[in-house]
């Protein structure tokens, strides 16, 4: 093989290089709008489905503020806390809330505390949880979820912030015991977060 | 030249790729706990194939021999990132229930098994045949997988219908014993391993009664990877 041809196999694979990228860059282009519109839509679909439309009168997915990295958040990023309100006066606040102890990486929660400090709903909203198993924690799957609402620091107490396993008052799935573990300490620790700060997400 | 029926009797049954080349076992055991997922993964990987197959034939006569690997990989590779933004763009809940899928397409050798093999030989046509009936094969696998571990696993059928095909999909869902416990072995993945096991014994069993004269393995497709 000469070096014409070692070029022109070079040309040639730039060229399908060239196109491919090309038409990605396209599509992305021609969706990107879309896709945007698309991931804010089930935004405000999972932002109601934690709180009842009744209860605000105010654009929850507009009224937003950047919070710090937490650890009690579970971010090493900063993350964005969606503020409900009804003539004003502050309801409940909805936090982007990171299980990084999942039995597949992280597991990123929606965490709604009503302004006293009990739970609005908790929604699993991206995880890699096992199919079958650890997916319970998808409000479609499984009412397991749905355990956290009215929960509040008091109630059940530090001690029992647990699964039933490790002396706590929330089940485990069947099968799978690693997965909500990570969620209820994640779940937990929002709640010492907005205990510490309640003064400022509500500013 | 190979006739339309052999290209459909070879992508079904004698040169199966889940059964008979054995590819693309990664996401075939990845996904199947449910029929539902099998029925997602294998519906992407058909329209995968199709795409790229058609596209590989298209540029057959002018790639060049020594960097065609690479130029199929970018073709499949591109391929799969359109289906992902256009599904993202276009079919947003589908896209929530398939996504996770959709990058283990491209890890399906499978696909570039049959650019190599097949398309990058053969006119458009053909090529597109192949791949429907290749990608076909591969989703009837995956669905009758996805069945046999759903129903020893969690005593269930099609559930979670609903997530793929809208709401009225839910009456599908057939609950075949509300008490039973669930079998965890045929969840996980090695319940994958035994099922494929139990399908490809039942396929050789069902070819051994069959007159000889309808066995058309082609090795050489598989022997060039």
């Amino acid at each position: 093989m000469n070096s014409r041809q070692i070029l022109l196999s070079g040309l040639f694979l730039w060229i399908f290089a060239v196109l491919g990228t090309g038409f990605v860059a396209l599509t992305e282009d021609t969706t990107r709008n879309k896709i945007a519109e698309n991931e804010r839509r089930v935004l405000l679909r999972n932002l109601y489905q934690l709180l009842p439309a009744e209860e605000l009168d105010n654009d929850m997915a507009a009224d937003t503020l950047e919070v710090p990295a937490s650890t009690l958040l579970g971010s090493e990023q900063p993350s964005t806390v969606y503020r409900a309100r009804l003539s004003g006066e502050p309801v409940a606040a909805i936090f982007n809330s990171i299980a990084p102890n999942g039995y597949s990486g992280k597991i990123h929660l929606l965490v709604g505390v009503y302004v006293d400090g009990s739970l609005a709903g908790v929604r699993a909203v991206k995880h890699q949880e096992t199919p079958g198993l650890g997916d319970g924690i998808e409000v479609r799957k499984s009412d397991w979820i749905l355990d956290f609402n009215g929960k509040s620091l008091d109630n059940p107490g530090h001690s029992k912030w647990a699964v039933k396993r490790d002396g706590g008052v929330f089940d485990q799935l069947t099968g799978a015991t690693i997965t909500p573990r990570a969620i209820v300490q994640a779940v937990e620790k929002t709640l010492l977060y907005y205990d510490q700060n309640a003064t400022v997400v509500f500013n | 030249m190979t006739t339309n029926s052999e290209i459909t009797q070879s992508g079904l049954w004698t040169n199966n790729v889940a059964l008979v080349q054995l590819l693309g076992l990664c996401p075939l055991l990845a996904v199947t706990s449910t029929v539902v997922n099998g029925v997602g993964l294998g519906l992407a990987t058909l329209v995968t194939l199709v795409v790229s197959n058609t596209l590989v034939s298209l540029i057959r006569g002018f790639v060049r021999s020594e960097v065609r690997l690479p130029v199929f990989v970018l073709i499949i590779a591109s391929v799969v990132t359109i289906i992902e933004l256009a599904m993202k763009a276009f079919f947003y809940d589908l896209y929530l229930v398939l996504g996770i899928f959709i990058p283990l397409i491209v890890t399906n050798c499978a696909i570039i098994g049959r650019a190599e093999g097949f398309a990058s030989k053969n006119p458009v046509g053909t090529s597109a045949l192949d791949g429907f009936m290749m990608g076909f094969g591969f989703l009837i696998v995956l669905s009758v997988l996805g069945g046999l571990r759903e129903i020893i696993g969690f005593g269930t059928l099609f559930a979670n219908a609903n997530l793929m095909f809208g709401e009225a999909a839910s009456v599908l869902t057939i609950v075949l014993n509300a008490d039973y416990g669930g079998f965890l072995l045929a969840v996980l993945p090695p319940g994958a391993f035994f099922g494929l096991a139990i399908l490809i014994v039942i396929k050789n069993l069902m070819d051994e009664r069959k007159p000889v004269t309808s066995r058309a393995v082609d090795d050489s497709l598989v022997d060039n990877l």
